[in-house]
């Protein structure tokens, strides 16, 4: 059981994906069911994050699970200086699957180390959030039907966005073109690049949302935040150029999909909600599916 | 005169050889030069067919474990160890780099848990470019050649 554990998204071969998007796609249809009925699974939330902790609190609660944890480390055994060594040591006697977010990097991994019930990783710092990856890939499967040959455009902060290095490297199997759009300061790093060119995979780099956008099957927005930058100057300058509006959607393809982890600050603008190309809600929502999957696949009992 | 005649000559222990001569001191340091209390010899700047200038270490009456012969591989892959008993080269090694290296590497990310708890280190090594690459198994972060920095 030990080795089912997901901290970081190479844990898994494409097959172990592709059950779990099945899979996912099967609760969607039909979410509510007492698979976990006798299950208790732990949530460690050494740092808040309410999104996904709902998003996991959703899916244990969907399968009839029960749940054990907490949402932020104050007020707890962590708060008094008890390492997390004997934190999943004492969590793992209780429960049967752990759930942890901890701003410590390779925190995950070194729980699973330690740990003899599997560990989904829920975010290790700026390291991996596998399950984010997870559906963004069930996202972009449902929307355009399959997960080969896509031309995907990925927006925003390249430089120091986990999630668009997690995505960029699953989507990698598929045979995608990739393009980037950001500002000089926030490009994908030379070694994601270098992954890229190994692999024989095209990718184009833009300064700004332009109308290359035509060829685009999903564009996916991130955030770019003021605090990366150390001139208040150039954020300013920035910022603007990277937000998407309705009016430049127009002339793009039927089957695009504008995609965004959220939270969502003003990098997409709200007029393009209503645009039926807009899919960032949904997206959410398949995390709880995606999430559901995954805890069954690593009980066994899916 | 051969160069390794330079340097006395040592009845039993280790001599580490063809080391590139900027090298010496950083061996010297990964090694524990420091700690140890028999005879030892260096010479630098010595005339190399290889290289340009190399250097040697002799260090009478000890023997490299495993874990002395990867920090010597991290730091200069083209070192050569002989093993010495009666002024006799009994084993010539060259030094390999491991697949992977364990406790005596301080990985360089400050966010990582092995420099908040109490976690031994352990790396992937990965050659690019001639260089050594380090990757944290646990944070996943590369340590390069240039930052190891070793735990005492
Ligand atoms: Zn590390």
């Amino acid at each position: 059981m030990k080795n089912k554990s997901l901290v970081s998204i190479n844990d898994y071969t494409k097959e172990e994906y592709f059950k779990i998007l099945d899979l996912a796609e099967e609760f969607q249809k039909n979410p509510n069911h007492k698979l976990l009925e006798n299950h208790v699974i732990a949530s460690l939330f050494f740092e808040p994050s309410t999104r996904t902790r709902l998003s996991f609190e959703t899916a244990i609660q969907r399968l009839g699970g029960k749940v054990i944890g907490f949402s932020e480390a104050a007020n707890t055994s962590v708060a008094k200086g008890e390492s997390l060594k004997d934190t999943i040591l004492t969590v793992s006697k209780y429960a049967d699957l752990i759930v942890m977010r901890h701003p410590i990097e390779g925190s995950a991994r070194y729980a699973s180390t330690v740990s003899d019930k599997p560990i989904i990783n829920a975010g290790d710092g700026s390291n991996q959030h596998p399950t984010q990856c997870l559906l963004d890939l069930y996202s972009i499967r449902k929307t355009q039907g399959t997960l080969e040959n896509i031309n995907l455009f990925l927006v925003g902060d390249l430089k120091h966005g986990r999630t668009v290095h997690s995505l960029l490297q699953a989507m990698s199997e598929f045979n995608p073109v990739f393009n980037f759009v950001s500002p000089p300061l926030l490009r994908m790093p030379q070694e994601y690049k270098d992954f890229l060119d190994e692999k024989g995979i095209k990718y184009y780099e833009h300064d700004e949302l332009n109308e290359s956008i035509k060829h685009a099957d999903i564009i996916y927005v991130t955030r770019v935040q003021r605090e990366r930058f150390s001139d208040p100057m150039e954020y300013e300058k920035v910022k603007n150029a990277y937000v998407l509006k309705n009016k430049m959607l127009e002339g793009t393809k039927d089957n695009l999909r504008i995609l965004h982890p959220l939270p969502r600050v003003n990098e997409i603008d709200t007029d393009v909600d209503p645009n039926p190309k807009a899919y960032y809600f949904e997206q959410a929502e398949n995390g709880v599916y995606a999430r559901m999957a995954l805890m069954c696949h690593i009980l066994g009992i899916r | 005169m051969k160069s390794e005649l330079k340097v006395k000559a040592i009845e039993k222990g280790t001599v580490i050889d063809h080391i590139k001569a900027e090298n010496l001191y950083k061996i010297l340091s990964i090694i524990g030069i420091e700690n140890l209390d028999t005879q030892i010899f260096i010479g630098n700047n010595l005339d190399s067919q290889k290289f340009g200038k190399k250097a040697i270490i002799k260090i009478a009456d000890k023997f490299p474990s495993m874990d002395d012969v990867n920090k010597i591989a991290l730091i200069d892959p083209n070192a050569v160890i002989n093993i010495i008993r009666d002024y006799q080269v009994v084993e010539k090694t060259k030094v390999e780099l491991p697949e992977t290296i364990n406790t005596f590497v301080k990985c360089i990310n400050p966010k990582c848990i092995t420099n908040h708890e109490k976690v031994e280190t352990k790396f992937n090594v990965q050659v690019k470019d001639g260089k050594v690459n380090l990757k944290c198994y646990y944070c996943e972060k590369i340590t390069g050649q240039n930052n190891i920095e070793v735990i005492r």
